[in-house]
């Protein structure tokens, strides 16, 4: 009784906004559950759904299998599920503290490529063209194939920033800056229509590979940003008593400023990751069908008109899981290093 | 110096160079093959499409140049109302969270994590979804106050007449003018300090409201009216720009919400007790101490957030609102030209980003030798 007192009616002011705040989510609650659930159909035809007024939980129970996998074959539909599975099983592994050492570096991107492989087949069972791809694991991909590439390139470019020489860091300068300054979807448009062209004659390489290109030459640049933050908080001590110690360059970056650095910024890093996540979502507008282009085709089913709102939160409530769990993940580093700061 | 620090300009210029021209000698090759046009001389001919909302006068007989001047227009116009909206409700959010009231930071932090969390185009799709699947068609529109709502857009009751909006805005300047000799005037007087910005505010709306009556008076408002399958009179918004803005507004405040908290909690606990033994109010040290020391830290990522928003809103090509880039991809289908347009719509945000960063930086200078 007395928290009520105190975190909600501590003064007469706070007490009206708190009763007027009350009546507030009751009148969107019981409007949001009416609609959700209460007048919601969850088994029946689409007329059953427009009779009962509420969301139409039956068009999802009968696309689900679309807007997750798109046209993916579905004999082979255990190869995208395993993939995904073992991508899980890592990710869970990842946030284990007792195995964030340098292995990772092996495990990431073996884990990758086992899921490329995975989705492509070839290996064990027939390939399977990558037109066919689509939904949640085509998302995966992009978004797991792009940090893999985009993180270590971004790394690099951070480092040629700061090169003493002019001849490097200005490139390197100018391409962060002409990417962070133009969207996405410009650079998709360019993956799209405008490389083609320059390219020689014959040449030609498919549409999936040059959106997953565009994504790279995205995120890259942002991580660079990132990484530059955390070099920029590592003292000029720590790189004189490297070279003191007769280090080259190489070994100075990747075993003294780089592990510092890097670790220190987990955080911003880890809210690049969610907006990679986030951004993979715009191939659509390059005709790919990721999660989001799925739900969106499955919309025009003339049988099923009418019901775009369920889809979308139906893959909203996937996009918040990932990058929920990924935002958790980064208060958890966060936590564990204030802590073994503290300790020490 | 040594050798390979001598033979690093040359080798960088070199592999410069080599990836720089070898793609262009392909796209002449390319382009003289496919019997694509090159250059701008696309832009004086003849568009030949209608685009369906814009602020300056537009048809498609109109040449490509100033079809993609309308949509540098409705860039700009989506960019800066979505701004402003975004960072007046990212304020609201991120000081909310911070309330001592427990309901209100935890509604504010909900809603901060739930917006942060989606993906931006997912939640276009989804207002733009609430027009079509949800609201009703014109003919059985939703009304409210002469405000008419219905899948063709939202229609609110306007000024027929156009010196209108001049008058409307002597008369807010006249208002603000007043109200402004007012406080002085009750600022000498000795009027308790709370009653004394009730008083004035209380004259200020009254002040406002008395001048509107006497326009709308002179000068009629046009009511929008339901005129077969469409809507006649008032202002009509259509629902690619309403769902654009709503979701880009929503979507950045979040973000600005976040930045507004940390800049707020980033002020030492000091300031706050210092303030308090001054006297001051909570809402008084909250303005005129802490949010001023915060605006230093949240400056540079509330740049950043701006311009997010600007570039952010490129994605209404996918929901249909003729922006900048939405013209330039019909253009491109179009002619063809696609380096052309391309280098355009890259040409254009950087343009904005870049002096957007650079009034910012003068801005840092500034608060940085005054010592702010």
């Amino acid at each position: 009784m007395s928290w009520f007192r105190e975190k909600l009616f501590p003064t007469k002011f706070q007490g009206m906004l708190s009763v007027f705040l009350i009546i507030l989510c009751a009148a969107v609650l019981y409007k949001a559950l009416g609609w959700l659930v209460i007048d919601a159909t969850v088994f029946g035809t689409a007329t059953d759904c427009r009779a009962a007024g509420g969301a139409c939980w039956a068009f999802i129970l009968e696309k689900y299998q679309y807007i997750l996998f798109g046209v993916y074959p579905r004999e082979h539909l255990w190869r995208p599920i395993f993939g995904m599975f073992l991508v899980l099983v890592f990710w869970f592994h990842f946030t284990q503290k007792k195995n964030w050492n340098k292995l990772l570096f092996i495990k990431f991107p073996g884990i990758f490529l086992l899921y490329f492989f995975l989705l492509r087949g070839g290996v064990f069972s027939d390939v399977v063209k990558n037109h066919l791809w689509g939904g949640l694991p085509l998302t995966i991909l992009l978004s797991g194939v792009g940090i893999m590439v985009a993180y270590p390139m971004g790394i690099l470019l951070a480092l040629g920033r700061r090169a003493r020489s002019r001849f490097i860091s200005f490139p390197v300068v100018a391409y962060i800056e002409l990417i962070r300054g133009v969207p996405l979807i410009s650079l998709l448009f360019m993956a799209s229509v405008m490389l083609p062209l320059f390219l020689p004659a014959g040449v030609t390489f498919d549409k999936l590979l040059r959106a997953q290109l565009a994504i790279i030459l995205f995120s890259a640049a942002y991580f660079a940003e990132v990484v530059r933050g955390g070099l920029q908080g590592i003292s000029s001590g720590q790189e004189e008593a490297a070279k003191a110690l007769g280090m080259n360059y190489v070994q100075i970056q990747s075993k003294i400023i780089l592990p510092q650095a890097l670790v220190k910024v987990i955080p911003p890093t880890v809210n690049t990751m969610i907006g990679m996540f986030k951004d993979t979502s715009l191939v659509i507008v390059i005709a790919l069908f990721d999660l989001m282009g799925t739900a969106k085709s499955s919309l025009s089913d003339s049988s099923w008109l009418g019901f775009s709102l369920e889809a979308y939160i139906f893959i909203a409530g996937i996009y918040y899981i990932v990058c929920f769990a990924m935002g958790r993940f980064s208060k958890k580093v966060e936590e564990e290093f204030r802590l073994s700061k503290e300790r020490v | 110096m040594n050798n390979r620090q001598r033979l690093l300009p040359i080798i960088s210029l070199l592999l410069l160079t080599v990836c720089v021209l070898t793609p262009f000698y392909f796209l002449k090759q390319n382009i003289e093959q496919q019997n694509i046009a090159s250059g701008f001389h696309f832009m004086t001919q003849e568009s030949g499409f209608e685009i369906s909302e814009s602020l300056i006068s537009y048809d498609s007989f109109m040449s490509y140049g100033r079809a993609l001047l309308v949509g540098v227009s409705n860039t700009l116009y989506v960019a800066v109302i979505g701004n402003v909206l975004a960072f007046v409700i990212g304020i609201f959010l991120g000081v909310f969270s911070l309330s001592r009231n427990y309901l209100l930071s935890k509604l504010c932090s909900v809603y901060l994590n739930f917006f942060r969390n989606i993906p931006l185009l997912l939640q276009l799709f989804f207002w733009y979804g609430i027009f079509t699947d949800v609201l009703p068609p014109v003919k059985r529109s939703l009304s409210f106050l002469g405000v008419l709502i219905s899948n063709r857009g939202i229609s609110m009751p306007w000024f027929s007449h156009g010196d209108s909006i001049l008058f409307l805005s002597v008369s807010i300047l006249a208002s603000v003018g007043a109200t402004f000799i007012i406080y002085q005037w009750l600022n000498m007087s000795k009027v308790k300090r709370e009653y004394k910005n009730i008083l004035s505010f209380v004259f200020f709306l009254f002040l406002q409201l008395a001048s509107l009556e006497l326009i709308i008076r002179f000068f009629p408002l046009e009511y929008p009216v339901v005129r077969g399958f469409n809507v006649k009179g008032g202002i009509n918004y259509s629902p690619e720009f309403i769902s654009l803005t709503i979701g880009l507004v929503l979507y950045t405040a979040a973000f600005m919400g976040e930045i507004v908290r940390s800049g707020i909690l980033a002020v030492s606990k000091g300031q706050w007790e210092a303030a308090f033994s001054l006297g001051l109010t909570k809402t008084q040290t909250l303005r005129k101490i802490i949010l001023p020391q915060s605006f230093k830290v949240a400056l540079p990522p509330m740049t950043a957030q701006f311009l997010n928003l600007t570039k952010n809103s490129s994605l209404a090509v996918a929901i249909g609102y003729p922006d900048f880039v939405s013209v330039a991809n019909t253009t491109m289908n179009q002619t063809g030209q696609a380096v052309e347009l391309v280098l355009l719509i890259m040409g254009l945000y950087l343009t904005i980003s870049l002096s957007v960063s650079f009034i910012a930086n003068l801005v840092n200078r500034k608060m940085m030798r005054e010592g702010i």
